[in-house]
C-alpha cells in the first residue's frame, strides 16, 4: 500500500480499518544469501540496499529485541555533515543527500528538518577553532558560514547574553542544511521498504554465536536456531565488542553509557539545534514542543542502559547556564543508549579479520545522521567482498597503519 | 552515581574518580615488536560485558591509581586491588 494525501484521507474516512501491516514477521529460514546482525536503522538500511542495489534475494536482518530498540530510537536525531576531514565530509554528506531525498525514495515519511545546526563559541579562543573548521568544511564544499554574536543573537534570543554570564557568547557557526528527522521513522521507513523487497525482518532472535568453517563465517547459531549465511554483517552499535570477541578478535572500541533527556513540550521557543562545543551540551526542539537535550558520555564503560547522575546533573547545569530561561521546565524523560566509542571517534567499516564477517561499528555517539551512509556501505562490502571508495579510509587496518581519521580533535565531535 | 572503594581511603563518590582505562603491558624492546603488537598494546579493547579490568585513579582523593575489576552492566565492584 502506497502511502499518500489520498490514502490517509480514504482511510481517514473508512474510520483507519483498512491499514495494511508495514512489514512481515516471518519465520526464521534455515538459510540466507546475507544475514545482517542488529536491526537497527543502519542493519535495516543494510538489508534495503543489499536487496535494491545488488539484488540480493535471501536477506535476513536477526534483531536481538524490537527493532529500532537500540540507539536508532533512543539518539536525539540530529543530522548534519560539518565535519573536518575530507573523509568524514564525503561520508556524512553522502548520508545527508540521501535523507534529503529518503521520504520520497522509502514512500515515508522521516520528518526531515533543516532547520540549520548552530555551534556556539565562548571565547576568542573557540572562535579562532571555528574560523579554521569553517574553513576547512567550506573548502570540502559543505555550506557552513561564521557568525558574529550579534548574528547569534538574532537567531537564538533566549541564549544567555549577558556579561556575568557563565559561558560567554562570543559568536559561532551554522550549517543550513542540518537539523533533525524522526528516529523512529527512518527505522521503520527502511523496514517497509526491504520488507517490501522480500528481506525477512526477525525479531527477538539474538546472534548468539558464529559457525565458523576453514576460517571463514559459514553462519550464525542464534536463540531460535542455527543459519547458514553467504555473508554476514555486523551492525550492533554498543555490542559491537561482543559479537567480536565471539568471532575471535577484539576491536579498537570501548562502549559507554551516552544519555539525553527531554523537558515538558512547550509552545515554540527554539526553532535551530543549538550546540555548545566547550560544554559538549546541546539542544533542540521537538516538533511536539519538547526540549530534547544531551551532552558528553558517561565517563567509563557501561553496558547498563541507564546513564548516571553525576553525568546528568552536568548537562542540566550547562543548559540552564546557557539558557537561563529554561530553568522552569519540568523534565519529562531522560535515558540512555550504549555507544560503541573508536579511539579517533570515526566508524569502522568494511572487511572483518574473519573472511566473509563485515563491519558496520563504531558509530559511536554520532551515527543516526550516517543510517543511510552505514547501510549503503555495508550493503555495498557484503556484496562485493570489497570497500567502496567512501568507505575504504574507514577500514580497521587503519589501527595498524596510523592513518587514524581523528575527528575527537577535528570536529569537536559532538552528535 | 558509583561509590568507589579506595583501596587507600575507602568507599568515596565517582566524581572524586578519574578512569583510566583497561591495563595493559607495554610490549618490548621496542625494535622487536611488530605492528600487529602494537596495534594490540595501543588501541585494541576487550571491552567486556560484564566483568572487565580497569585502572582508576583517585584523582580528586590521594591521586593513586589501583586496578578495579568491575561488572559493566551492574556496574557492582567485583574486586579492587592496590597496584
Ligand atoms: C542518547 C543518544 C543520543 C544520540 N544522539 C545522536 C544524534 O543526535 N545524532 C546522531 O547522528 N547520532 C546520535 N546518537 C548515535 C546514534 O544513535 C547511533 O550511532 C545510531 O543510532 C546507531 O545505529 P545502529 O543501527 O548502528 O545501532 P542500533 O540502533 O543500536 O541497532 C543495533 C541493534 O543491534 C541489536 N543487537 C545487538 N547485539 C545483537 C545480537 N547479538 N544479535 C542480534 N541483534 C543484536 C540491538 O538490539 C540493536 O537493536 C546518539 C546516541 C545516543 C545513545
Ligand atoms: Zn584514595
Amino acid at each position: 500500500m502506497r502511502y499518500s494525501a489520498f490514502s490517509l484521507l480514504r482511510q481517514g474516512l473508512a474510520g483507519h480499518a483498512g491499514w495494511q501491516q508495514a512489514w512481515r514477521s516471518p519465520p526464521l529460514q534455515p538459510r540466507y544469501d546475507a544475514v545482517v546482525v542488529g536491526g537497527g536503522g543502519h542493519g535495516l538500511a543494510a538489508a534495503y540496499y543489499l536487496a535494491r542495489v545488488h539484488g540480493v534475494r535471501r536477506v535476513a536482518v536477526l534483531e536481538r529485541g524490537w527493532l529500532g530498540g537500540g540507539n536508532t530510537g533512543r539518539n536525539t536525531t540530529i543530522v548534519r555533515s560539518n565535519y573536518f576531514f575530507p573523509e568524514s565530509v564525503a561520508l556524512y554528506d553522502f548520508a545527508l543527500r540521501q535523507y534529503e531525498q529518503l521520504s520520497e525514495e522509502l514512500n515515508f515519511n522521516i520528518m526531515l528538518s533543516q532547520r540549520g545546526m548552530l555551534c556556539l563559541g565562548h571565547s576568542e579562543h573557540d572562535m579562532e577553532m571555528m574560523a579554521r573548521a569553517v574553513n576547512a568544511m567550506q573548502i570540502n564544499g559543505i555550506d557552513t558560514e561564521l557568525l558574529d554574536a550579534a548574528q547569534v543573537r538574532a537567531e537564538l534570543p533566549l541564549a544567555n547574553f549577558t556579561a556575568d554570564a557563565r559561558y560567554p557568547i562570543h559568536g559561532g557557526f551554522v550549517q543550513r542544511r542540518g537539523g533533525i528527522a524522526r528516529h523512529d521513522a527512518v527505522a521503520w521507513g527502511y523496514a517497509r521498504a526491504a520488507d517490501a523487497l522480500g528481506v525477512d525482518i526477525v525479531q527477538n532472535c539474538e546472534v548468539l554465536d558464529f559457525i565458523i568453517t576453514g576460517g571463514r563465517i559459514a553462519g550464525v547459531r542464534t536463540s531460535r536456531g542455527d543459519v547458514a549465511a553467504g555473508a554476514v554483517g555486523l551492525s550492533p552499535s554498543g555490542h559491537s565488542g561482543v559479537l567480536a570477541a565471539k568471532a575471535g578478535f577484539r576491536l579498537p572500541i570501548t562502549s559507554y553509557a551516552l544519555q539525553a533527556m527531554v523537558s515538558e513540550p512547550v509552545k515554540p521557543v527554539l526553532h535551530m539545534v543549538a550546540m555548545s562545543w566547550a560544554t559538549g551540551m546541546y539542544v533542540s526542539q521537538s516538533d511536539k514542543g519538547e526540549l530534547v537535550f544531551g551532552a558528553g558520555l558517561d565517563l567509563y564503560p557501561s553496558y547498563a542502559q541507564r546513564g548516571n547522575l553525576p553525568t546528568t546533573q552536568a548537562i542540566v547545569a550547562a543548559m540552564l547556564e546557557i539558557f537561563p530561561a529554561f530553568r522552569r521546565l519540568k523534565m519529562l524523560r531522560q535515558w540512555a543508549g550504549i555507544v560503541d566509542v573508536p579511539w579517533d571517534y570515526s566508524p569502522i567499516l568494511g572487511p572483518s579479520p574473519v573472511a566473509n564477517l563485515y563491519l558496520n561499528c563504531g558509530w559511536g555517539t554520532g551515527g543516526f545522521k550516517a543510517t543511510p551512509a552505514g547501510g549503503y556501505f555495508l550493503a555495498h562490502a557484503m556484496a562485493t567482498g570489497r570497500h567502496h571508495p567512501i568507505s575504504a579510509p574507514f577500514d580497521l587496518g587503519r589501527f595498524s597503519t596510523g592513518a587514524l581519521i581523528d575527528e575527537a580533535a577535528g570536529a569537536g565531535i559532538a552528535h | 552515581m558509583l561509590l568507589i572503594e579506595c583501596p587507600w581511603c575507602g568507599a568515596r563518590d565517582e566524581p572524586e574518580f578519574t578512569y583510566g582505562g583497561e591495563p595493559a603491558v607495554r610490549p618490548g624492546p621496542a625494535t622487536e615488536v611488530g605492528d600487529a603488537e602494537w596495534t594490540g598494546y595501543l588501541y585494541l579493547r576487550g571491552n567486556e560485558k560484564g566483568a572487565h579490568r580497569e585502572l582508576w585513579c583517585h584523582s580528586a582523593g590521594c591521586g593513586q591509581w589501583f586496578v578495579m575489576e568491575r561488572d559493566t552492566v551492574t556496574h557492582a565492584t567485583i574486586a579492587v586491588v592496590r597496584r
